[in-house]
């Protein structure tokens, strides 16, 4: 319950006089307060500033250090006020929180030790008003980062009882962990550059020999390059493979974009030596090499400002989707109009639609080749403009993917998005909690409130009463106004987990039962029947049918009825529970005998059935003048 | 002759205006804000003494009182959308909105649409310290609806779905369409004494005198405050 409003709970039980004079059945007892204080200031001294509040302020959040007993711990018999050697400043954020109800974080205070104090008057910082939620979880995160900083550089040194598996995928990762990571992560660079050198050099004519053109050097020394390009193969090869031993998580290592332009970089040599021989593939083969030179991208691993600006790339993907679209559209325009306006002229480049896309495109990009020049006066009216609005269209975006650049480059927040979102969800996870908590306290205490009713009458003494919490009096009169409403309504309230359930089983046993001695017993099974998952820790007893005759007598064991002079449903609660469930499970296990067995003499109600499920239920007193039958199960 | 300068005077001054916010893009009116300035204003109640006087509660407990009302009520009046969210926080589970319009209705005696703290306060002292029968009084002009004297089947039965609207859809055993009105025939079966289909004040009394449910349910306001 919103504690704001628990000043207005007189107004909402005074408010319950409209169900009264509709209800049909009388009211629960009210709980009486047991020690009934008129409202007083009281006096908190927090390290020599006195603060002053009703108590019935503090009273509003009795899941907090102020609101509950605990602060009889500081109270000072001498001064009659309640000391607390903590911080005065932040102590006025809280004390604020418990007038107006929201909670707000102070900007110049510093985010740990207001986390220290939320934390020592137990107070959850996920109730920060949204006004100040922002700001507290942006400076939680620098703090958390710091801290992390601070802690990586720790964790260099050598952690006792690392798998080897481990420490090589740390090696791989961090090359400064040991030398060996060192020497392996410079021998790696120093052959990624070897091999694109290699295929560079693969292309350069080399001398001549005098009766022959110029050779490339590839085709001159084809067994010197072979030996080359294979040695670097082998490296990568047992370079991936090695990586992939020592990942963590293979699939994922697998996935990643690194591995992929691993293995990209080494199939083509492998796909190579199996298809040497084929000359119709060959031109495909030559293909294949190109892809060689994806072995530049792995630098990647070598280089962090070539991550950040893939990942720029990556996030700027609607910055570099809208340049691209805007610029197919202005080409495609301006294309046409140049077609257009140059057919009349003779002999001009401009043949068709397609052959424009390359005049236009030059101009726009203003790179202006000049292998293509419009010769007509409109032509040349349209190839300004299309220089001209080249400039803009290409000018808007660029500067959008600079500044986003470099404001990753500088934060590198790469991970922090994802770790901002899982905190949003927890939060809001957290806040809704709280929320049911209510309507879920209302419903915990009803059934702890059973317990006792029935531990009182079997009057057992045993640890079971030390379950049930004390409520505070607020929450005691809550739940006592919404126990009025069950009974005005004569319907209770229900988690919303088993209403689910019993809509669901409800609806299927309206197939299998069959039963219709059951169906006599009233509208008792009529909806929803199965209340099997709503057992209570106690096993309390089965319940009164419908106010009929009793039920004949059987041999065997164990199960007690109830026959009550009330309506049904003004039973104990557990009864109600607990009686369907018993007629559910007699007609899943037994449908059609039913009828049959029960040999009871006076009109059938319940027809207990089914076998020994769980263990006897111990026979409770509920009602005064109420018999107690037993009746067999079979 | 000098009326028709006038005139041509104010058009052309306002054409000009009309251009020069055109251009400048000041579509917005500005007075609107003014208005909203005057809205804030603040009600305050008549004085303790007064009070005192016209209801049954000890200034302690009117001191309580006020203080709960102006905490969630900064300006002193309570309007329906303020006394509907307040009374839903008691409520999660359902929706108990209809059931906070018919009790605002019922507060706001002087039907000027809001609950001033002597509104409250009157309403609440017949309700906690009023003699049965002023309870019951305050009862059915809750649930006569329009004010007529008496509580015809079609008003019964809204305030009944108002009420099974507050247990909301989870419950046990689960909620029929007709519960509220089997309710109200049950109801009208109790109350109405000469079967003419509606319950007038007499009836009312006369039946809640005779069931001990309600008489007993009635005591339970004694100690609420």
């Amino acid at each position: 319950m919103a504690a704001g409003v628990a000043a207005w709970l007189p107004f909402a039980r005074a408010a319950a006089i409209g169900w009264m004079p509709v209800a049909n059945l009388p009211m629960p007892v009210a709980p009486t307060e047991k020690n009934k204080r008129q409202d007083e200031l009281i006096v908190l001294n927090v390290s020599g500033r006195r603060f002053q509040t009703w108590r019935n302020t503090l009273d509003r959040y009795p899941d907090t250090l102020l609101g509950s007993s605990e602060k009889e711990f500081f109270y000072d018999e001498e001064t009659k006020e309640y000391f607390f050697d903590r911080d005065p400043d932040v102590f006025r954020s809280i004390l604020n929180f418990y007038r107006t109800g929201k909670l707000h974080y102070p900007r110049y205070e510093c985010i740990s030790s207001y986390d220290e104090e939320l934390a020592f008057f137990g107070i959850i910082p996920e109730i920060i008003g949204d006004c100040c939620y922002e700001e507290y979880k942006d400076r939680k995160r620098e703090n958390a980062e710091r801290l992390m900083d601070d802690q990586e550089d720790n964790k260099d040194s050598k952690l006792p009882n690392m798998t080897f598996r481990e420490t090589m995928w740390r090696a791989f990762e961090n090359p400064h962990t040991s030398t060996m990571a060192l020497v392996f992560y410079y021998v790696t660079g120093f052959f990624i550059a070897v091999s694109v050198i290699t295929n560079v050099v693969e292309t350069v004519p080399c001398g001549s020999s005098p009766n022959q053109k110029d050779v490339p050097c590839g085709e001159r020394y084809t067994v010197a390059f072979f030996c080359m390009d294979t040695a670097c193969v082998m490296i990568f090869t047992v370079e991936y493979l090695l990586r992939l031993f020592a990942a963590p998580s293979r699939y994922r290592f697998m996935r990643s974009v690194m591995s992929i332009i691993d293995v990209v970089a080494i199939l083509p040599y492998y796909i190579g030596l199996v298809m040497t021989n084929n000359e119709d593939v060959s031109g495909a083969f030559v293909t294949l090499r190109v892809f060689r030179v994806f072995r530049i991208f792995k630098f990647s691993r070598h280089s962090q400002g070539l991550r950040i600006l893939g990942y720029t790339l990556k996030s700027c993907a609607s910055e570099l989707g809208f340049l691209l679209f805007s610029l197919t559209m202005a080409i495609i325009i301006f294309a046409t109009v140049m077609f257009y306006a140059e057919k009349g002229s003779t002999s001009s480049k401009f043949t068709s639609i397609p052959a424009s896309f390359w005049y236009t495109i030059v101009t726009m990009t203003t790179l202006g080749y000049g292998d293509m020049v419009p010769k007509t006066i409109a032509g040349k009216i349209f190839g300004s403009i299309c220089s001209l609005s080249g400039v803009l269209v290409i000018a808007l975006p660029v500067p959008v993917i600079v500044s986003n650049f470099s404001r990753i480059y500088h934060q590198n927040q790469r991970a922090d998005k994802r770790r901002a979102q899982k905190v949003q969800k927890a939060r809001l996870a957290r806040i809704r909690i709280s929320k049911t908590g209510t309507s879920n306290a209302f419903l915990h205490s009803k059934r702890n409130g059973l317990l006792n009713e029935a531990l009182d009458l079997t009057g057992s003494t045993e640890d079971e009463r030390h379950h049930n919490k004390t409520t505070s009096l607020l929450e005691s009169q809550h739940h006592h106004l919404l126990h009025c409403l069950e009974k005005t309504t004569n319907h209770e309230f229900v988690d919303e987990h088993l209403y689910e359930q019993n809509c669901l089983e409800g609806a299927l046993q309206n197939y299998t039962s069959r039963s219709p001695s059951l169906s006599s017993s009233g509208g008792l099974t009529g909806t929803c029947c199965s209340r099997r998952s709503r057992r209570k820790s106690a096993h309390l007893p089965n319940s009164a049918m419908s106010p009929g005759p009793p039920h004949g007598l059987q041999e065997l064991s164990a199960v007690h009825i109830h026959r009550s002079d009330r309506p049904p449903l003004s039973t104990s609660r557990s009864s109600l529970n607990l009686m369907p469930d018993e007629a559910m499970r007699l007609n899943c296990k037994s449908g059609q005998i039913t009828t049959a067995i029960i040999s009871i003499p006076t009109p059938p109600g319940t027809t207990p059935e089914g076998d020994g499920h769980g263990p006897p239920s111990p026979s409770v007193q509920t009602t005064a003048g109420s018999s107690v039958v037993k009746v067999s199960a079979l | 002759m000098s009326v028709c300068r006038k005139r041509c005077r104010r058009q052309l001054t306002k054409v000009g205006r009309y251009f020069y916010r055109l251009l400048t893009g000041t579509l917005a009116e500005d007075s609107i804000e003014d208005d909203f300035e005057l809205s804030t204003v603040c009600y305050r109640p008549e004085g303790l003494e007064k009070l005192l006087e016209q209801t049954k509660f000890t200034k302690k407990e009117l001191q309580i009182l006020y203080r709960g009302f102006k905490n969630e009520c900064p300006s002193g009046v309570v309007n329906e959308e303020t006394f509907k969210l307040i009374y839903s926080q008691f409520f999660p589970q359902g929706d108990s909105s209809t059931y906070a319009h018919f009790l605002f209705d019922a507060f706001d005696t002087q039907k000027n649409g809001s609950v001033s703290f002597e509104d409250f306060v009157a309403g609440l002292s017949i309700i906690l310290r009023g003699s049965i029968n002023d309870r019951l009084n305050w009862a059915f002009n809750l649930y006569d609806l329009n004010k007529d004297g008496c509580i015809t089947k079609e008003e019964m039965t809204d305030i009944m779905k108002s009420i099974y609207d507050m247990m909301g859809k989870c419950t046990y055993p689960s909620m029929k369409e007709t519960a509220p009105s089997e309710h109200v025939e049950n109801f009208f079966q109790k109350m109405d004494r000469n079967k003419d289909g509606v319950v007038t004040i007499d009836e009312f009394i006369e039946s809640c005198q005779k069931d001990e449910n309600i008489m007993q349910s009635m005591q339970l306001f004694d100690n609420v405050i």
